[in-house]
């Protein structure tokens, strides 16, 4: 078996490999390049949403928690192999253990399955980027229908907003059987986004290294530029308490400890094998302990400081709204009993319907008046997709300069995505130069421009008609249990079959102390067991329930509420697929493995070979 | 004196009896002065409103034909909302209305002039059963999102040609280095494969130039 040698013999090797090997210019751009792995999306428009659902300041109990055993441990764990082994993911499990190398196989793949849709994400958010140079901006109005009468009836029905999103940019058919054909529109916007991408992943790390300066940091200013303009809005306070006013009877949910346990475990990007690609290319003596540290923990603040502009818009945004309401009720009440206008004020309301209702109950009752109620449009926020393309784009045509703070939005999604984008292709392309599998003679640029054009062909079924629903299920069945189960037997792996005693003198050997006792027990058994237990909960949460999904459907009768329905039979089998099929790897190579090794062991047995000392 | 006084009475109960409320022939206006102008609304005062009679009188003169005049705009039921019905009789036979969908017309093609009057909107100045005819969508040529898609595609595609280009001559340059770097060593090792010449000095006599000298 080949286990890797002592540190001493490693060190001999070392002016090989750092010769041939690819390295950070320095420790910022490595920092940053992991925090921008980390800090994506989700940080914006995941975890606002589950704060707001789970009781606000009280999901940060659950959550911290969570980060604290479960996310930095895991992190700091990749962080250290990988640095050590300098290798990416398939180089790394087969050294810790050539039966464990199938989990390296199991990181490629979900790292390139998970490629594929997040940059589809990224296409979106650049066709809403074109869009954002009109004026008016083009979600804001109903487009006219064909006689000039009226308005579009689908989009009279919903909102203009959902009518930009669902019928002009998704083009959506009203169910996953219905494929549709090639958005042309949104293919284009896809070959953008994969060029974009090209760019800055052409050379590796290299050209990684240069991008990240820009990519990490813009989202950062253009938060802050954001929190300014949002706590001048008129709502941002309604908005922000709504967030942040604790509900501790929700840490009762099992739901909750479930739902921060996946989070946080999402969020840092742990068992893409993205981590410990990056880590390989750093010098061995570093202190990986201080940048998981910094890693975790920027990551996570960086979700809270999203949260807050992005709730004040909101609480923005529903302020609106029910003034809204509030003034066509008005305008009902003045036209209905003819009293002259502007003289029932949003703060005089309630005398005046109180003075009609006593004088003429029966007329007030035909109007048809609209309860309108604060907290109601305070609960209509959405987590993803909805946030950033239907809620976000209607408050931002409230706010004077609407322009303007589309375009920084979008920018600033954008660079949050291509970053995690980055530790995406990084965990597809460095266990592949490390297998060796490519011919010296095709230049690295050709070969991330494989992977790139590669990717772009296979993601163009999410330009169907029917991608949205297609991206939705990649994103729950790949970007999840596969996750899931990887993590869990990398720590198995690492503490118990490469030992953890092997693992700390490492780990003393880079940093040059030896992990605390917290290390101990969360490496060895807490984080193991939270992992176990989240990924059980999660099975069977997800088991007992048959999948359904969110359909966009004119003719439905409800509409424009969504049309809940079934997968097919042979959609569910894709989604079981796509489970299974990542992490078949683990077992499969290291059954391979085991068949050579019965191989060896029945051969030597037959005809033993005297010259062998063994 | 007796018989003007009679005979206004009678006009005046017959335009009564022309316009009401919910007649047939008749429309309903509603105005939102103060939502539209806030501080520089106008109050509202017969003036205005024989400037509203007068404006569509012009209306329907532009789309019949006909002399119309003010006294042919009758209007009633005026409330403090700003709201009134009117009704337009014909300017040859004064007892009889105009037909709702010929006015209707009229109001339509004029519309712009007579928000303009009023310094309102189609949605200030309503007419209760005339839709606004809303504005023709902007002709999409070329559609602007795609002009600022050709900028980004084209900065990424000159990106990547750069980019290309420069690996392309760094990988040219490096190789130049080292076919020079391997001369160089090689002359080297030729030179030591002479025997012990790392342990002494290094004795120019017995150096390989023959590719110096030409023989």
């Amino acid at each position: 078996m080949d286990t890797p040698g002592s540190a001493e013999q490693m060190q001999d090797d070392e002016p090989k490999d750092i010769a041939e090997r690819p390295k950070w210019d320095n420790k910022v751009q490595y920092l940053l390049t992991c925090i921008g792995f980390a800090v994506g999306l989700g940080n914006v428009w995941r975890f606002p949403y589950l704060c707001q659902t789970y009781g606000g300041g009280a999901f940060l109990i659950p959550y911290a928690i969570a980060l604290v055993f479960e996310g930095l441990p895991l992190l700091h764990m990749e962080l250290a192999i990988g640095q050590r082994l300098r290798m990416g993911s398939i180089g790394v499990w087969n050294s810790i253990s050539p039966y464990m190398g199938g989990l390296g196989v199991a990181s490629l793949a979900v790292s390139f399955l998970v490629g594929l849709f997040y940059n589809m994400i990224l296409a979106w958010i650049l066709w809403y980027f074109f869009h954002s140079f009109q004026s008016p901006l083009p979600w804001r109005d109903c487009p006219i229908n064909l006689n000039h009468t009226g308005y579009v009836s689908e989009c009279e029905k919903g909102s203009a907003v959902n009518y930009f999103w669902y019928r002009e940019t998704l083009n959506i058919t009203p169910n996953i059987e219905t494929s549709g054909s090639f958005q042309w529109w949104l293919v284009l916007c896809l070959a953008t986004a994969w060029c974009l991408v090209y760019i800055c992943f052409i050379r590796g790390i290299e050209t990684i290294g240069k991008a990240i300066y820009v990519t990490v940091t813009f989202p950062y200013l253009v938060l802050t530029i954001f929190l300014i303009r949002s706590l001048t809005l008129p709502g941002a306070t309604d908005g922000l308490i709504y967030l942040f006013t604790p509900d501790w009877e929700t840490l009762k949910n099992p739901d909750v400890w479930l739902d921060a346990s996946t989070q946080i475990f999402f969020s840092l990007s742990l068992a893409f094998g993205g981590l410990i690609a990056f880590s390989s290319y750093n010098v061995q003596k570093n202190d990986c302990e201080r940048d998981a540290l910094i890693v975790g923990l920027v990551n996570s603040f960086t979700s809270i400081y999203a949260s807050i502009p992005i709730f004040a818009i909101l609480g923005f945004k529903a302020n609106e709204n029910f003034n809204k309401c509030r003034n066509w009720n008005i305008l009902r009440l003045t036209n209905s009993f003819n009293i002259g206008d502007e003289n029932i004020t949003l703060e005089n309301y309630d005398d005046w319907f109180n003075y009609f209702n006593n004088t003429d109950p029966s007329e007030v009752e035909s109007l048809n008046l609209k309860t309108c109620n604060l907290q109601t449009f305070l609960d209509e926020s959405a987590s993803g997709t909805g946030l950033a393309f239907i809620v976000f784009t209607e408050a931002v045509i409230h706010m004077p300069g609407s322009q303007v703070w589309a375009v920084l939005f979008f920018i600033m999604l954008f660079s949050l995505g291509l970053s995690s984008m980055f530790g995406n292709l990084e965990g597809v392309l460095t266990p592949l130069l490390d297998l060796n599998i490519i011919p010296a003679w095709i230049p690295k640029e050709v070969f991330t421009g494989l992977i790139c054009l590669t990717s772009f062909t296979v993601a163009l079924i999410f330009t169907l008609g029917s991608g949205n629903y297609w991206l939705g299920i990649f994103n729950n069945y790949v970007g999840s249990m596969p996750l899931l189960i990887i993590a869990f037997f990398e720590i198995i792996s690492v503490v118990y079959i490469y030992g953890i005693n092997r693992f700390n003198d490492d780990i003393e050997w880079m940093t040059g102390r030896r992990p605390n006792i917290f290390w101990q027990a969360t490496w060895r058994f807490i984080s193991p067991l939270m992992l176990l237990v989240v990924f059980v909960a999660y099975v069977v949460v997800e088991a007992e329930k048959r999948p359904t999904y969110n359909a966009w459907n004119p003719d439905y009768v409800n509409f424009p509420l969504a049309d809940v329905q079934h997968y097919p039979e042979w959609v569910y089998t894709i989604c079981v697929l796509l489970s299974v099929l990542p992490i078949v790897s683990i077992p499969l190579v290291a059954f391979y493995r085991f068949m050579g090794f019965l191989k060896k062991y029945i051969m030597n047995r037959n005809n033993p070979n005297p010259y062998q000392n063994e | 004196m007796e018989d003007v006084v009679f005979l206004l009475l009678c006009v005046s109960s017959a335009a009564a009896q022309l316009c009401a409320p919910d007649a047939s022939n008749g429309y309903k206006v509603r105005l939102s002065i103060l939502a539209a102008l806030g501080d520089e609304a106008y109050l509202w005062n017969d003036s205005e409103m024989f400037l509203f009679r007068a404006a569509l009188a012009f209306a329907m003169r532009t789309a019949d034909g006909q002399n119309y005049d003010v006294s042919n705009v009758l209007v009633c039921d005026e409330t403090p909302r700003v709201s009134f019905w009117f009704v337009v009789t014909s300017p040859l036979n004064p007892t009889q209305l105009v037909e709702r969908r010929q006015v209707e017309e009229a109001v339509r093609k004029s519309r712009n002039r007579i928000n303009s009057a009023f310094l309102l909107t189609d949605k200030t100045l309503e007419f209760l059963g005339i839709p606004p005819t809303l504005a023709a969508p902007a002709p999409p040529s070329p559609p602007p999102w795609l002009i600022v898609f050709g900028v980004v595609m084209g900065a990424a595609g000159a990106g990547i040609v750069l980019v290309l280009v420069t690996s392309v001559m760094q990988k040219r340059r490096k190789k130049k280095e080292e076919q020079t770097g391997i001369d160089e060593v090689e002359e080297e090792s030729r030179a030591e494969e002479n025997g012990t010449a790392s342990d002494g000095v290094y004795n120019l006599s017995f150096s390989d130039n023959d590719r110096l000298t030409q023989m």
